[in-house]
């Protein structure tokens, strides 16, 4: 494993973790996430009615 | 609408949803092998440019249009390009979005149970490649070809109920009963607890490669640092040429970090579209659509890239680690490296469960689209366009289980379907997107209810730079590829076959649009008429 080898593998995956890391941090502690539920699971969509 | 829509539970399961249409096997066996193949580290800057250009703006694009046309109370492809587009030809054009989840589904749901076949097989220790080391990949090879019926047609519906026919049966009623069961209690749920336990299984695989040190003592250079060394250095196409960069160069290498991209993400299969679609009008697409494909992009990099180029190169070499295809690297050569590591066993089976999880995952997104499709065009309920559907899949997948030898049916689909036509598509959007609807339009839709905003440079980039991309990579496919698959289709019968099926589901698929059209226009619900009308928005779903 060369430095340079060594250098895309770190940058590579800081970037994609860096970047799931900003998504997800938004995602869950964003207050209205919470709230994002508008089809309890338990209604019938009556949608395999022939 | 005379019946509630269907729409998604939570946000979270939205993501991981889309996620796990996404994440499938090319994010575990074909990135590694294009990543190595073509400059190892340098293909990571090819590969990030097109992230960037190509597969997230087209992604926006589709979340965008996607939950435009769902305020008009429409799911699908067709109905929603002519919702956007406002001609009958985009309506027409939407058959790709149909076309390529549908064809796709008929032989990935084979290799899904190929996956799973494999994992039982592990488990049970059904794959024996004997004590000799030198015999280990001839086993493998053999393993693979019997299981598959690679060495001649029709073995695997001859005679006695071939095993991985049953397997295939039961992936393929599995993935039916899933997608019966709707969006939020069938695709959603199965996805919430599916991603984390291939996440879990994933870094079970990861930690055991990461920790194999030097197994082979007699061999120093086999070790694990080599081995991410042999993925990650970068390093030139040609031996020859002594700079890394020189890899760079090459369109070739541009061209392969592109598909991998479309591949990966999904963009271009029909069903970002579908699957947005449920959203409501205040419902965030931006957030959403980088979280999921940063998901991908976590599965991709941080977890395909650290493990089966290093597992492969620590037990066989260079040699091993360098395989030309996605089959040759999954099923022939990893048995072996599952052979060699302790507690391989294990490991095997765990890391084809991870497979098949990936696999199902982008399964069942490939067939919610023409669900919907058969539902609001023929005006099916569910139970009708899953049981037409699942009829027209399991024929399809019936095809390429009896036309099995050297898997030349499924192969030449794959490479066309599979590569080709969501390139077309993906153009066919963004010119939808960014020159019909408009950028300025497409944008101000993409923004409500976004808790991000889109990049400054995305107006750009998706009306400019993303389309001249796809028309040189489609240019290039034009003058290099065609006239090799051409001449192949024409000598071969098994490939005119292959052809001749896609055809027929796209004349099909084409004249139930027509049927649809027809519909939506007595109901009212021509895209025309519709857009004349403000949309339903907050109370469609």
């Amino acid at each position: 494993m060369t430095p340079l080898g060594w250098t895309f593998m770190f940058a590579s995956i800081s970037f994609v973790l860096g970047l799931i890391s900003f998504c997800f941090y938004r995602v869950l502690t964003k207050p209205s996430a919470a709230d994002h539920m508008h089809a309890p699971l338990d209604i019938d969509t009556h949608d395999r009615d022939t | 609408m005379s019946k509630p829509r269907e729409a998604w539970a939570s946000r979270i399961g939205m993501i991981l949803a889309v996620a796990g249409s996404a994440v499938g096997l090319g994010n575990f066996l074909r990135f590694p092998g294009n990543a190595a193949a073509n400059g190892g580290g340098a293909f990571m800057i090819p590969y990030f440019c097109a992230l960037i250009l190509l597969g997230i703006p087209i992604c926006w694009a589709e979340w965008a249009m996607g939950k435009y046309g769902g305020q008009f109370g429409f799911n699908s492809c067709p109905a929603i390009f002519g919702v956007v587009g406002r001609r009958a030809i985009w309506r027409y054009l939407g058959v790709l979005g149909l076309l390529i989840p549908v064809v796709i589904y008929t032989y990935y749901v084979l290799i899904e149970s190929w996956c799973l076949g494999y994992a039982v097989s592990f488990l049970f220790g059904w794959i024996d490649l004997g004590d000799d080391p030198t015999k280990f990949t001839e086993k493998s090879i053999n393993y693979f070809n019997s299981f598959v019926g690679a060495n001649q047609d029709g073995l695997m519906l001859e005679g006695t109920l071939h095993i991985s026919v049953v397997v295939w049966m039961i992936v393929f009623a599995v993935n039916f009963v899933v997608i019966f069961r709707g969006i939020s209690r069938g695709i959603e749920w199965f996805c919430t607890y599916a991603m984390p336990l291939m996440a879990l299984c994933a870094f079970c695989v990861l930690i055991r490669v990461l920790t194999l040190g030097t197994p082979d003592p007699s061999q120093p250079n086999l070790n694990v640092i080599n081995g991410l060394g042999f993925m990650w250095n970068p390093k030139p196409l040609d031996s020859d040429n002594a700079s890394w960069y020189s890899a760079l160069a090459q369109p070739k290498v541009w061209m392969t970090a592109a598909g991998q991209i479309f591949f990966s993400l999904s963009v271009g299969f029909g069903v970002i579209v579908n699957y947005s679609s449920y959203l409501k009008r205040k419902d965030d697409v931006v957030l959403s659509g980088l979280t999921a494909s940063a998901t991908n992009e976590f599965f991709e990099v941080c977890l395909g890239g650290l493990i089966t180029i290093p597992a492969a190169f620590v037990f066989l070499g260079a040699a091993g680690a360098t395989q030309s295809g996605t089959f040759d690297l999954g099923f022939k050569t990893l048995p072996v490296v599952f052979e060699y590591m302790p507690g391989g066993r294990f490991f095997g089976c765990i890391w084809f469960l991870m497979l098949f999880l990936a696999a199902i995952t982008s399964s069942l997104s490939m067939l919610q689209p023409a669900i919907a499709f058969l539902e609001e065009a023929l005006g099916l309920g569910r139970r009708g366009s899953v049981t037409l559907l699942g009829l027209i899949t399991g024929l399809g997948s019936l095809f390429f289980i009896y036309f099995s030898k050297d898997l030349k049916a499924l192969l030449f689909v794959d490479d066309t379907i599979g590569n080709i036509t969501i390139v077309v598509l993906a153009l066919v959007q963004t010119l939808l997107f960014a020159w019909v609807l408009g950028v300025r339009r497409g944008v101000q839709f993409a923004h409500e209810g976004a808790e991000m905003r889109l990049p400054f440079f995305f107006p750009f980039v998706i009306k400019y730079v993303t389309p001249v991309y796809l028309i040189l990579m489609l240019g290039l496919w034009a003058g290099y590829e065609f006239p090799k698959y051409y001449d192949l289709t024409m000598k071969d019968t098994v490939l005119k076959m292959s052809l001749g099926i896609v055809v027929l589901i796209t004349v099909f698929l084409l004249i139930v649009i027509r049927i649809g059209g027809r519909r939506w226009q007595a109901e009212n619900r021509d895209p025309r008429a519709v857009l004349a009308a403000p949309p339903h928005a907050g109370s469609s779903s």
